[in-house]
């Protein structure tokens, strides 16, 4: 009775993994057609639509604009996040979970909401279709990420080698530089890479910020799904899932030297 | 259950014992910024759309009645809790098994089941979107495969309808229900359940009266999670919805695009938020934010 319910959850769990990798793995594979539309399964294959997706003017501008637009939220949004995470960890004040839930409430804000009144502000302001000021908007939906990874992670540093070191009496800013910051590194790296995928994902505040200038990957695919679904999308999307996949591994390599280091610090 | 959650909220003994710790100071640049670039252009919207609202008070909040109360707002409304419902329910339905699974496996399955979990979460939505658009089409892999072994004639309608809605948003929350519970099961003391099983209760008993009451903290912060993600959904049900699968945020969307009515938008938008932010609220109450993304 008991090996039968195993086996069932074993079942259940192993189709469920299935129908969750399945929509992503098929996007992947007719993303290589040869074909001229969209079918599964594709009865020849090329690289013609990644081709075109690379070709394109317009679909190379749009990239280049995620990018950009995705170092910049990455850069600031990691900065800031971090000092966060930091003084969320090692100081003592009031209202401290409180403070948390609010910096994190630009996740649970409806991003509709968001966009909005982002628009309505950048439109005061002459700042539609700007890169910089995209970034930074950003940044506003990616420091609640890196703060959640870096409280995760710097929890596991421990406060007293910076106590040792101040008491062997380096200064704050020393200590800062030549203890904590080494040591949260590979923490503070993975916060930044997962900073850098929520710009680059991120659709609505770009939909409603990017103008025609600064349009970025989701928009570009967003507008074409909106109109005529083309194939070049579905290499478009292998590429962004490609992004992930190798954000997702890289963050496991940090994991995983994290692990070393707290097993060596322990 | 509370246990895993006691983790150092107090800071670090240097921390408490020097006088002048410059250290909250560090919160500065953080708060700056979601002051500027979130709370003052959200007041923002808001105060100025409702003082640029021509005909005095009277009028305004006439409107605000008349809106609040139109027809297509209230089917919106009703759509937007429905889909909620049924999508936390259903990921909920779906996630459980999984989640109680990864609490119990090593090695390689749980490796492997983690990948299906994460890989989704962090796949752009709307790449995510477009894959199931692609699935679920007139002339796509679900209804081909259907009319390829003969199970129907004609394509079922599984797209820009209800349905469609209902599977692509499942599919994007669905992490979030796996990750929260399974950090929530993590914490659950297994020698209890070996206590009752010693004891003479069956394996069924066993889940409805020991382990599932256990879990319940982490069903309410799943659940809560997912149905705030859900009532302000936009991309998904506004792709794979139809024409009377009509959200709350897409009529906001609507309204802005085509009627180029601010006024009407930011009433939406503000009853959205305040019950979005009382959603959050009894979230924060119940359970720790730091799990928000399920950050490990």
């Amino acid at each position: 009775m008991r090996r039968w319910a195993a086996f069932l959850l074993r079942l259940y769990v192993a189709a469920a993994c299935v129908c969750l990798l399945a929509p992503i793995l098929i996007v992947v594979i007719l993303a290589f057609s040869g074909e001229g539309y969209l079918h599964f399964p594709p009865a020849s294959l090329s690289l013609q639509w990644f081709a075109r997706f690379f070709g394109d003017l317009q679909w190379q501008h749009a990239l280049m604009s995620s990018l950009l637009i995705g170092a910049i939220a990455c850069l600031v949004s990691t900065t800031v996040g971090f000092f966060a995470a930091y003084a969320f960890l090692r100081a003592e004040f009031r209202g401290k979970k409180l403070l948390l839930s609010l910096m994190l409430t630009p996740i649970i804000v409806p991003s509709i909401i968001t966009a909005i009144a982002m628009y309505y502000l950048a439109g005061r302001l002459g700042l539609i279709g700007n890169f910089l000021w995209l970034g930074l908007c950003h940044a506003v939906i990616a420091m609640p990420i890196v703060l959640l990874i870096l409280l995760a992670a710097l929890h596991a540093v421990d406060p007293n080698l910076e106590r040792a070191a101040l008491g062997l009496g380096g200064s704050r800013l020393r200590v800062f530089y030549r203890i904590v910051l080494p040591l949260a590194l590979p923490g503070i790296l993975s916060a930044a890479l997962f900073a850098f995928l929520a710009s680059f994902d991120e659709l609505l505040i770009s939909l409603f910020l990017a103008g025609v200038r600064a349009q970025t990957l989701p928009v570009r695919i967003w507008n074409s799904l909106n109109l005529q679904v083309e194939p070049t999308i579905a290499a478009v999307s292998a590429f962004l899932i490609g992004v992930t996949t190798l954000i997702l591994a890289a963050d496991g390599i940090l994991r995983h030297r994290r692990g070393r280091r707290r097993q060596t610090a322990g | 259950m509370t246990g895993s959650i006691a983790s150092p909220w107090t800071g670090s003994p240097a921390a408490a014992k020097a006088p002048r710790d410059p250290t909250p100071l560090l919160l500065l640049p953080g708060i700056a910024m979601l002051v500027l670039m979130f709370l003052v252009p959200m007041v923002l919207f808001f105060v100025r759309t409702f003082m640029e609202f021509q005909g005095g008070t009277a009028a305004f909040l006439a409107q605000a009645r008349s809106l609040l109360f139109s027809q297509p707002y209230l089917t919106a409304l009703a759509t937007t809790n429905w889909i909620a419902l049924i999508v936390t329910l259903a990921v909920l339905l779906v996630g459980y098994p999984i989640a109680y699974y990864l609490t119990t496996a090593t090695g390689p399955s749980f490796s492997l089941v983690v990948l299906s979990i994460v890989l989704p979460y962090f796949t752009s939505i709307i790449v995510r979107t477009f894959s199931w658009m692609v699935l679920l089409g007139e002339h796509g892999l679900v209804n081909d495969t259907l009319r390829a072994i003969g199970v129907i004639s004609e394509p079922l309608p599984l797209m820009y309808n209800r349905l469609g809605v209902l599977i692509g948003m499942s599919y994007v929350l669905l992490p979030y229900m796996v990750l929260t519970l399974y950090a929530a099961m993590r914490g659950i003391d297994t020698s209890l359940v070996r206590a009752a099983e010693g004891l003479g209760a069956s394996g069924f008993y066993t889940f409805r009266r020991v382990y599932f009451p256990l879990s319940l903290h982490g069903v309410l912060s799943g659940a809560l999670i997912v149905y705030i993600l859900s009532i302000g959904y936009f991309i998904t049900p506004a792709l794979m919805g139809g024409q009377h699968d009509i959200m709350v945020a897409m009529l906001i969307d609507r309204e802005l695009e085509v009627a180029v009515d601010w006024p009407s938008a930011a009433l939406m938008s503000l009853s959205l938020l305040v019950v979005t932010l009382a959603l959050y609220a009894i979230y924060y109450r119940v359970t720790d934010v730091r799990r928000l993304i399920g950050a490990r």
